[in-house]
């Protein structure tokens, strides 16, 4: 019997809210603790999901789990966000989405309209992406033990051949495209959640990005990596790419676009929106010479018409991201340590 | 965006920079008084377009760093209480007390709600008549009228249930303590836009004329900040000691008279201890009697608590400007914003957090 504990002893005693922002902590969680202890290969690459060989076929495998409060928000809801999240997932490794499990833990009291409601708009999401729920599990717990619902979705998908997307496969001079405006789904969830009226809606941009991958592929060869900016914002997705591919990266503040209202909402709150959730919007690493035909070709598709390319891999800076700011100065845009939390004046 | 996009400019932070580049400056000390200015200027690096000459200096304005110990101690005692939800402030959360923090007691089962406004703490008063909901306020002049107010509104509509735990300070009298302070030598100060927001102009005016000081009251744009260094490098050359407000979309010479008129129906002037700095005479704010049936240190049993500041934490000298972020050992090593050793490495405000999620490029090894 080996008496070594495979859990390493960790600074905090207890997990914090923190441990799930995104941010440093988030990392260093799943390091210390999951990929040191479930210690494989193809954990240990970090991607989105996991791809792999059985019998010839490439395949992808990811999972998500969603615990979003409020469970309804302006522009979507906890259900359609379970499925979008985890074909988003799959769809970042260049798979084409094919099956998806949901399981729901529901709090005793659940109301059942809104937990059909819920499942209904899974359905519509799912037909969307065109890919079925073939599998599932359902656990209630006593009143008090959870908040309302939670669920988790696993999906599965298979990858063409010719498709390799990996930090390890960024190069020097690689453009760094994004796909739209940033932080819509965060501040929506937020100000939704908080009760906090502003002038006009701000809606989350829950969307399945399957369809533009699948565009974007057969655009260009040369994509090296595709990353959805969830958890942690374009901030943490960028940080994750730099320091896993070994690459420094610049970008420059003044591309990256903000819906006049979610700028506003964040300057109110003194919230950094390269730190926020986005749902609906991906990152591209791609060679020079195709980010523009790459640029114009994701213009034309709906959810990416306001793709920008806002920076680049340089052989400096290595395992970093830093940000050209709006005045033209340099700083380093690391991760975020702690979860963000609103200003007080 | 109106007021905004127009103060980040990079046309007219060049031309700025080129004016501050053209005068001959000395080597001159100028103090950001307000935290948020502090993060303005590393968040866009802007000493990177700054003469060598000019030296900023971070000031105290950081509300949640300057809150004693002793206060956040008092905060933790009461939010383990039974039946009580304690509401403060996100920022607060983080800060560490001799023990403990406020998000760890809450991870530890604690009742502890962040809350955007105090009528947040109001309205889960209503909502939870069984509890006894208490509210943490902090701040300097800028948060204390919405303070003020939510004490207001709770005897207006007759909650039994609603507490302030008052630990409201006031920024002139901590400029004054610097001031008549030898440690340091100050050419200029950048007064704090959002304070003189509420207070106006006239404290700036007679603090320029007694320590023959330029003071700019200043906003929180690059432009602002930009302009303020030029105006207050200007004087210094001249030998002028004006109070001059470039802040003028937002600051007037009056400022916000109702907002006074509800802060001091509610509180009163009172000497306050400062986190790092020590007690400042009549510096704080404290709840009339009137209202102490809204006062939390007067309805609550608090458990007696040693406070103990950690003797490496260097917070004191930082709110002073006597020493940057980085002249302390602990710095990113021993006090990081995941374990924070004192309160400016927590606070949005606080200059060690600046300095550690701002990092200059010329740091990177």
């Amino acid at each position: 019997m080996n008496m070594d504990c495979p859990i390493p002893e960790n600074e905090f005693e207890k997990i914090l809210l923190a441990h799930g922002s995104g941010g440093s902590l988030t990392g260093k969680l799943i390091q210390d603790i999951f990929i040191k202890s479930f210690n494989n290969d193809l954990l240990a690459k970090e991607h989105d999901g996991a791809v792999f060989n059985i019998d010839g076929k490439k395949l992808a495998f990811t999972t998500d789990s969603f615990v979003v409060n409020p469970i309804f928000f302006p522009g979507g809801n906890i259900g359609e966000l379970a499925v979008y999240g985890t074909v988003n997932d799959l769809a970042m490794c260049g798979a084409k989405p094919l099956y998806l499990s949901a399981s729901f833990i529901i709090e005793e009291g659940f109301e059942m309209e809104t937990l059909q409601q819920i499942v209904a708009s899974m359905k519509t999401a799912a037909d969307k992406c065109n890919v079925q729920i073939i599998t599932g599990d359902t656990k209630v717990v006593e009143k008090g033990k959870g908040d309302k619902i939670f669920i988790n979705t696993s999906g599965i998908g298979i990858v063409p051949d010719e498709v390799d997307l990996s930090p390890s496969n960024v190069k020097e001079g690689d453009k760094i495209i994004l796909s739209g405006t940033i932080a819509d789904h965060g501040i929506a969830v937020l100000s939704a959640r908080e009760n906090l009226a502003f002038q006009s809606e701000i809606k989350s941009d829950t969307a399945p990005l399957n369809d533009l991958v699948e565009v974007m592929l057969k655009v260009s060869k040369n994509i090296h990596v595709l990353r959805d900016p969830t958890r942690g914002g374009l901030a943490a997705s960028l940080n994750e790419i730099a320091s896993k591919a070994a690459a420094g990266i610049i970008i420059h503040q003044d591309k990256i676009k903000l819906k006049n209202e979610v700028k506003a909402a964040c300057e109110l709150l003194g919230l950094d929106p390269l730190y926020i959730a986005n749902e609906g919007k991906l990152i591209c690493f791609v060679t020079p010479d195709d980010a523009e035909k790459l640029l114009i070709e994701m213009r034309k598709n709906s959810l990416a018409k306001n793709s920008e390319i806002i920076g680049e891999v340089v052989n400096e800076y290595k395992g970093k991201v830093v940000l050209k700011t709006l005045i033209g100065t340099k700083r380093i845009l690391d991760l975020h340590t702690v979860e963000q939390l609103p200003r007080i004046c | 965006m109106k007021f905004l996009d127009e103060y980040r400019d990079a046309e007219k932070v060049k031309i700025l920079v080129d004016q501050i580049q053209s005068l001959n400056i000395p080597p001159i000390n100028i103090m950001e008084v307000c935290g948020s200015q502090t993060h303005t200027i590393l968040k866009y690096n802007l000493e990177e377009l700054l003469p060598a000459n000019i030296n900023l200096i971070h000031g105290p304005g950081c509300p949640v760093c300057v809150t004693p110990i002793g206060m956040i101690d008092k905060a933790i005692s009461l939010a383990q209480k039974k039946d009580v939800i304690f509401t403060s402030y996100g920022d607060m959360l983080r800060i560490p007390g001799s023990k403990n923090s406020l998000m760890k007691v809450k991870a530890s089962g604690a009742d502890v709600r962040m809350i955007y406004s105090p009528l947040d703490a109001i309205r889960l008063a209503k909502e939870n008549p069984d509890k006894k909901i208490i509210f943490f306020a902090i701040g300097f002049e800028t948060t204390a009228p919405a303070n003020a107010a939510s004490i207001l509104t709770a005897k207006k509509t007759k909650l039994t249930n609603f507490f302030v735990l008052s630990s409201q300070v006031l920024i002139p009298p901590a400029v004054q303590s610097l001031l008549d302070s030898d440690l340091i030598k100050l050419n200029a100060l950048l007064a704090p836009g959002h304070v003189c927001t509420v207070t106006g102009t006239k404290w700036c005016g007679e603090i320029s004329n007694h320590y023959k000081i330029p003071i700019t009251v200043t906003g929180f744009e690059p432009v602002d900040i930009l302009e303020g260094i030029l105006i207050s490098a200007k004087q210094i050359l001249s030998n002028e000691h004006d109070t001059v407000n470039q802040y003028k979309r937002v600051v007037t010479k009056d400022g916000n008279l109702k907002a006074q008129e509800t802060i001091y129906s509610v509180f009163e002037i009172c000497h306050r201890n400062w986190r790092g700095l020590g007690e400042i005479k009549n510096s704080g704010l404290r709840i009339r009697n009137e209202f102490s049936h809204f006062d939390a240190e007067k309805n609550f049993e608090i458990n007696s608590v040693t406070t103990n500041e950690d003797e490496r934490c260097i917070a004191g000298e930082i709110l002073q400007g006597l020493k940057k972020p980085n002249d302390c050992k602990l710095f990113s090593k021993d006090c990081t914003p995941t374990k924070p050793v004192g309160a400016p490495m927590v606070s949005s405000e606080g200059a060690c957090a600046a300095y550690f999620n701002y990092r200059k490029v010329n740091e990177l090894v």
